[in-house]
Formats: C-alpha cells, structure tokens, sequence
C-alpha cells in the first residue's frame, strides 16, 4: 500500500499538534517517525488510524483520497495500529484475543476455534511470529503479548502497520526480535509506519527517517544519517550523547543491601538474596532485563513491599521493613519506575505536586495547616532552577509533558534533604533532551556526596550512567563490572551465564 | 459584543463547573416542564381538545403555560420569595413572619442537608464512599436527644454537650466501617449501605426502651428535648419563623470543611489519596490512618447534622426521624455530587435542594401537582451534573476542560 499524507493540519485549542505534515510512505517500506515527545507523533498516527480528524489536509491510500472518520474506516482500508499499550484481553487465550471482533463462526453461531488456530499458524509461519495460539495472553511475556497484537492486525488483512514505540517496552532481545519481524513483513510488500524516539534502532530497521518537532516536518533522511545528525534534528541543537561525568571518588557505603529476600505477589522470591552496596558519592547502575526483579528490589528498599528476610541499611540505619513515611524522612529519595501511578498526582497543581512527600514538613505546613504561599514559592523557585516548562505553579500536572512531569518528580526529590537516591527507569519514555538533563542531575547528586542507585532497562544508559555495573538475573546479582567491560559481557551476565575473567 | 460580554459569552463557552450547574438546573426544570405536562389532566384535556372544537392549539398551549408556570411559581414562591406578599410588608411593615416564612423555612432544611453533604463530600474526596450518613445521622440524634434528655446541666454546658453527644454518636457511626475496610478489606460501599438499617433498629430500639421513650406512652417516641438544649430560632421565638442557630452551626462546619479540604495536611493528603492512591502510599501516606480519619470526621458531621435537625426543629425523635424521603443522609450524597464535593458548591446544592423540597410541598397545596415532581427535577439534575457531556451537547458548550469531565464518582468499586 502506498500511503500519502498531504498538509495534515491539527490543532487542539491554540496549540497547533500537526502543522502542515507531507508524509509518503511507498509499499513495503519501514518508514521511522522520530520525534522527541509532544512533537505530535502520537497525533498524526492518531489521525492517520481514524481515532481524531484532521482540521485541514487529506491522506491518500493508492492515490486515492480517503476519509477515516474512525478506526472501522482505518482497519477496513487496511491499515493496523499497534498501540503502545496493548489491546488485549489478558484472561483470554491468544486465538480469542486475534478473532475478537471478527469471530469466524460455524453453523449455529458456534465459534470456530479450529479456523482461528489454523489463521494464526499461517500467518506465523509466513512471518516469523511464533506464538502458542492456546496460551492465555496474560502468561505470555511482553515481547509475545506485542506478537499477538501484530497478528492481530494482519488477521484484519492490513497492508500498513503503524506501530507506536513497539520497543518502549521490550527488552533489548526482544527488540532484537521484532526488528526481524518488521523486516520479513515489508519483504513480504507490507508497508510499517513506526514511531520511535530511540536513534540507534531506528537507524538499524529504518529504510527513511522523517523528523518532526513541535509539529512539522523538519526533514527526512536515509538511515546513513549519524545519530547526532538525527539528534540535532529532533531537538533543533547538538545534544551530547554521553553523560559528561568525572571519575567517581566513593567513600563509606550509604545504602546497604544485605541478603534481601523479596516474594511478589505469587508468592515466589523474586529477589533471592541479593546484597548490593552503594558509597557515597558513586552511581550504581542495576542492569537486566525486566522482571528479573529489580522492580521488587526498589520496592523493598523504598518501604513499598515486605521484606521477607535479610537487611537494608540506608546510612548505618536499619530501614528494613518500615514504613515509606519513615524511610522517605531517613533522607532515602526515589525516582519511581511508574512515575504517573507512583510519582504524582495528575489532577493536583505542580505545586501541590512538588511537595506530595513533605506536606508536613516546614514551611510547607505547621501545627496541621499548610502555608500554601510557602508551598507555591517552594514550587516556583524549583520551577526555576530545574527549568519545568508550565504555565504556571497552579497549572495541573496533567498539563505538562512526560518530560517536564518527570522533571517535577526529580526536582522534588533532589530538594529533600537526602543521604541516597533510587532512580528507576529515569529517563524512559523522555526525549533526548530531558534526558540529558536528567543524567546531569543524576551526577550532580553523587557529586554532592549522595549514593546513587540507578535501575535501567536501557543498556547505553546503564553503561554511561553506573560508576560500576550491577547485573541482575532471576532476583540474583550476577556480576558486578566496571562500565567499560564489553556490552557482550554484560550481555551475557544478563542471561545468567558469567563470561571468562568475572567473578 | 463589547470586551466584557465577550468575556461573560466565552466563560459560558468554555464549560466551566460552575455553567455546567446552572445548565443543569435549566434542563431539570425542563424535564420537570415535560413531566407536568404529561401527567396533568387540564393540559392533557386541552390538548386532546386542541384539534376538534374550542379554542384550537392556541388556547390548548395557553393552558400548558399556564400549568406549568403555576407551578414554578409556587415553588419559587413558597421557598423563596412571594413578591406581592413581600411587598405588602415593605410597604404596611406588616406580617413580615408570612413574608419570610419561605426563606426561613429553606434555610431551616438546608441546615441539616448541609452539614450531611460535607460529611458525604469529604469521604468522596478521600476516595471513599459513605453511603451510610443516614445511618450517622440517626445515631447522632439519638445520642444528641439522650444527653439533652437524661443530663441535668446548665445551658451553657449543656447545648455544647448535646452537639457533641450528636457527634460521637456519628464517630461511633463512621468508625465501624472505616476499621472494618481498614483491617479487613470490607468495601464501605456495603457496610455503611447496611449500617443504615442497624442504625434505624437501633433508634427504634431506644425509642421503645426506657430511659428515653416518653413516659406512660407506647408509642416509638422520645422525650422532648429541654429548652436550654434546643438550637433557639434565630429571630426569637416569636417571630414566627422556623430558621434557627443550626445556621452558626452549619456556617462553622462550613468554614472548618474549607480549611480541611484547602488548608490542612490531613485533607491534603485525604485529597492525595483520593486522586492517587498509589502515589499517596509511595509518598509515604499511611493508608489506613487516612481512611479510618476521613471516615471518623464524616461520621462526626453526618452526626452533628442529626443532631442539629432535631434540636432546631423537633425536639424529639420518633419511628419516622430521618426515615423514608426524609432521609437527609442519602440526599446529602446527591448535593455532595452536585456540589462537586466542595465546600461551597455543596452549600449551594443544599440551598437549591432545600428550596425545592419546600418549594414542592407549597406547590402540591396550590395546584395539586404532586409535591414528587420536586424529587424527580432533584434528580434530573443531578444526572445533568453527572453527565457534563450531555450538557456540553444540549448546549454546544466549548471543549470541557479535563477536569469537569472526571464524574465525582469515579472509583467505585476500587
């Protein structure tokens, strides 16, 4: 299928989203759309599925204009969206999940399992996407989950595949794979539209980038383009790719892990007696793939989950198993994993959000009444010095991008007295230039003396990030390394299997 | 337009809570219209008249206009305002306790309707349901009658001790379904919905037992309050007028609701908990304070507002206090809603639902329309206010802002 999209035009209120966007994607093209976040990516694809109309402009399928006025119209002309979180009913096996919509049927109404399976083989086979059509969706790991809601569209027969940041939420493996994927299906004449912000894979799959900020195109290029190139594009300046840090100088151990045992919600221990140590004025970076519990770890050291056995020691202090209250007032700061579930209050103003963990705390409050002037000159002086993009203190944090509520979240912590500081998954779902700014922070803070433990999913975040390297694999600590040591050998500590010369 | 009618014409546009409200009262008042219209034996006649002999649909539309307005009139009139009556005192200075009658007799209802409301809308803040004011309520008059009845004080002690005995009773009211969801999970939704009825038997109970039922009779029904216990009428016993000190104390839970929900730290992180609960345990907010807190303090006011009923207007409690479409504690949860959980809304909703309570009784005397009409334009609007949409709809309204949209009862069964 041939797609063209002219001067595609969307404004929301005086905020112009797509501003005269031209897109042309040719059949059987993986065709990358890189933008930092609110560039309006999300809502050009937003228009292109149906989901919103265009105010101005038309989108072509063969050459001939069409009119999409909802995602029936969309997936009829043959266009699939995979969103980026997924659609799909976790309790039902993967054949219920892809006929869902769509059921084949034989006489009497009777579902037609048997067909749904073979449909699901074919389309495996022809693409590479193995997956067990009686598997229940919710066994099934993200990466295969991803698989389903591909099979999902192409059961609906789409020639176009948009797929919105597929690989925000796989891991590296896992990306490694639907690269592949994406590859077969254009061989195969399908075309792929895909958003992304992260420059190293989209180099890798992409037969042409296009670039847009603050809504309009800003060029596009063959995947030849240096990543720096692609990065000045997206942020209009050059942004340093490596975090500028000098070399650590650790001192005592602040934070102190010691033969954690953590069980999740099941019941199993996630974390299997892990010990960890980390010294004031170093970063520990914690790699792995996710769900080798890492998530449960923060969980335990920040007071959120039971502890099962073994200690955690934050300055000498034994923090196992007390309250959040507590082990926030020991000067332990956290950046969490799920900043919009854990982090803030969305409907609450930013300034009410600046001190979500310290509404008790002088000036912000005395004898139970809060001094709202003290708490809105708090908000508007970090405002300042972290540079958060509002409108103003008042304005609701749902108003601010993803990048500036993040901000909000480290701006607030970073301003609590503190002895260590948990961050995970600091920059995901940011753009380059948050991000940037977020590292810096983050070396500002063991610069000050503070010990650092930072828990990524990002390889090259993990690597220029951490003084030294933790990986961890099935809720143990596999190795710990110094960043230098080779992305293969890290690699494989993340499978479980240690490589010659590490302990 | 000139800038400052522009300016009022784009405030409307832009579907602010406030016009939302307003627009919702206008479409109440028209299903009110349509009901009164279909049920009306002298408009119906007209109409099936209309097209077959006198007066034609002319005259069949002046009835229906008519009707209709005669209706709205007396409910106006008889909760607000009567305007030749109200002129007639200006001008003779005479019979102003039939002038004010209606405003007093509003503001009598609305005591109680407001204090239960804030006692409602702070456990919504919280996140939490309270379906069980009622039940809170009738404790609360109970306790209140009993210290009123069976303590020997001077008044200066004993009226802050009846409204006190009212809101322990309320306390005692909240905390059960507060710790049980606390230490057990139990939903409140289910334990305060049954409370009610344990509540009511046990007022019943009281009624019928002594020390508290009336002596020598055997009726469910209990001693008169002493005088040095009754919330006095504001304007002095010969006045005429209903309207009491219950006012001061509704204008104090007011103004304390305000400083809870605006200004204090507990309210701060009730509000946290309500919006986040996630956020508000990773921000080291204790769960289970917060909730059995914001439960003791609804339970206390829904008390406090039993109490305040029956000392301004009563006296005494019988088998029908607070039962039935008397039941303040459930309309409370209604103007909570409508009054968007705040403060100052709820005591908006409360004067507007009070006004067609007292509204609908004087309309039923007057055209015989019955006085349930007032209950189903209660209801429409509050489906109105709950559903913005529709509102936005009906009136080609601007894009809401993200936060009107969110219905205040989200979280149900969370």
């Amino acid at each position: 299928m041939r797609l063209e999209l002219r001067g595609i035009t969307k404004k929301f209120g005086s905020l112009t989203a797509n501003d005269h966007i031209d897109l042309v994607v040719e059949p059987g093209q993986i065709h990358c759309l890189l933008g930092e976040n609110g560039a309006g990516k999300s809502t050009l694809m937003n228009v292109l599925f149906g989901l919103l109309q265009a105010d101005e402009g038309e989108i072509l399928i063969d050459g001939e204009p069409v009119r999409l006025a909802n995602s029936g119209d969309a997936v009829r002309r043959g266009i699939g969206m995979v969103h980026q979180h997924f659609m799909l009913v976790p309790v039902f096996t993967v054949a219920e999940n892809v006929v869902l919509g769509f059921e084949p049927t034989r006489s009497l109404d009777r579902l037609d399992y048997a067909r749904a399976r073979e449909d699901i083989r074919s389309v495996s086979r022809e693409f590479g996407l193995e997956v067990d059509p009686d598997a229940t969706v919710e066994s099934l790991p993200i990466g295969l989950q991803q698989r389903v809601e591909i099979i999902k569209a192409l059961g609906h027969d789409a020639q176009l595949l948009i797929l919105d940041e597929p690989t925000a939420v796989l891991t590296p493996q896992e990306a490694d794979a639907l690269m592949g994927i994406m590859r077969s299906l254009a061989a195969s004449g399908k075309s792929i539209l895909f958003i992304s912000h992260k420059l190293k894979e989209v180099r890798h799959v992409s037969d042409v980038i296009t670039v847009i900020r603050a809504g309009r195109v800003i060029g596009s290029v063959p995947p030849s383009a240096t990543e720096s190139e692609l990065a000045a594009m997206m942020v209009g300046r050059e942004v340093s790719l490596v975090v500028d840090k000098t070399t650590a100088a650790p001192r005592e151990p602040l934070l102190e892990v010691r033969d954690l045992v953590v069980r999740d919600d099941r019941g199993l221990p996630v974390v299997d007696g892990v010990s960890l140590e980390v010294r004031a004025g170093e970063i520990v970076a914690l790699a792995g793939v996710q769900g080798n519990g890492q998530t449960e770890l923060v969980e335990a050291i920040t007071g959120l989950r039971h502890v099962e056995s073994g200690s955690v020691l934050l300055a000498g202090r034994d923090i196992t198993n007390r309250s959040p209250r507590d082990i926030l007032d020991a000067g332990l700061g956290h950046i969490p994993e799920d900043r919009q579930r854990d982090g803030v209050v969305l409907s609450m103003s930013v300034a009410d959000n600046m001190v979500l963990n310290t509404p008790r705390r002088p000036p912000f409050a005395r004898r139970g009444t809060r001094n709202l002037r003290a708490v809105r000159d708090h908000a508007e002086s970090l405002v300042e010095s972290f540079d958060v993009r509002t409108s103003s203190v008042d304005a609701p944090l749902s108003s601010l991008s993803g990048g500036n509520q993040q901000k909000v979240i480290v701006a607030r912590e970073l301003s609590r007295p503190l002895q260590a500081l948990v961050a995970s998954q600091p920059t995901r779902g940011l753009d380059v230039g948050s991000i940037e700014y977020v590292h810096r922070e983050i070396v500002r803070v063991r610069d000050e003396g503070h010990a650092v433990l930072i828990v990524s999913s990002e390889l090259d975040e993990v690597m220029a990030l951490g003084d030294r390297v933790a990986v961890m694999f099935q809720g143990r600590i596999t190795g710990v390394v110094d960043p230098s040591t080779s992305r293969e050998d890290v690699g494989l500590l993340m499978t479980g299997s240690a490589p010659a010369g590490i302990a | 337009m000139t800038p400052s009618l522009r300016r009022l014409w784009d405030r409307y546009r832009s579907a602010s809570p406030v016009t939302i409200s307003l627009l919702a009262l206008v479409l109440g008042l028209v299903v009110g219209a349509v009901i009164i219209f279909a049920t009306t034996p002298a408009i119906l006649d007209a109409w099936r008249g209309a097209f077959h002999s006198w007066g034609g649909p002319g005259h069949a539309l002046k009835v229906t206009f008519d009707n209709v307005g005669a209706a709205y009139r007396s409910i106006f009139t008889g909760s607000i305002v009567d305007p030749p009556q109200f002129w007639h005192s200006v001008t003779t200075g005479r019979d102003w306790t039939a002038s004010l009658t209606p405003l007093s007799e509003t503001f009598t209802y609305a005591i109680p309707l407001v204090i239960a409301s804030i006692a409602v809308g702070i456990t919504f803040q919280t996140g939490l349901f309270n379906i069980g004011a009622n039940g809170q309520a009738i404790l609360g008059g109970v306790a209140g009658v009993a210290v009123a009845t069976l303590v020997h004080l001077p008044m200066v002690l004993h009226l802050p001790l009846t409204l006190l005995a009212g809101i322990a009773g309320g306390v005692v009211g909240g905390a059960i379904p507060g710790l049980l969801k606390a230490y057990t999970g139990a939903h409140e939704v289910i334990v305060t919905l049954m409370f009610n009825y344990v509540a009511s038997y046990f007022m019943l109970f009281c009624l019928l037992s002594t020390p508290l039922q009336l002596p020598n009779q055997t009726n469910a029904i209990s001693r008169t309050m002493p005088g040095g216990t009754q919330l006095a009428p504001l304007f002095g016993t010969a006045s005429g007028l209903r309207v009491n000190y219950g006012v001061v104390v509704a204008l104090a839970v007011t103004v304390f609701a305000l400083w809870l929900l605006n200004r204090s730290s507990i309210g701060f992180e009730f509000r946290i908990t309500g919006a986040n609960p996630h956020a508000a345990r990773a921000s080291g907010i204790n769960a289970r304070r917060t909730l059995v807190t914001s439960f003791l303090i609804s339970g206390g006011l829904a008390g406090l507002a039993g109490v305040a009923w029956v000392a301004g207007t009563t006296h005494y409690i019988d088998q029908n206090f607070l039962q039935g479409s008397a039941g303040i504690g459930f309309t409370a949860i209604t103007v909570s809603l409508l009054g968007r959980n705040r403060p100052i809304g709820i005591v908006w909703g409360s004067l507007l639902f009070a006004a067609l309570e007292v509204g609908g009784s004087n309309m039923q005397a007057n055209t015989g329309i019955p006085y349930d009409l007032a209950t189903v334009i209660q209801s429409a609007i509050v489906i109105f206010v709950a559903t913005p949409v529709l509102v936005k709809e009906i009136f080609r309204l601007r894009a809401l802002r993200a936060e009107s949209v969110k219905v205040a009862t989200a979280g149900w069964g969370s």
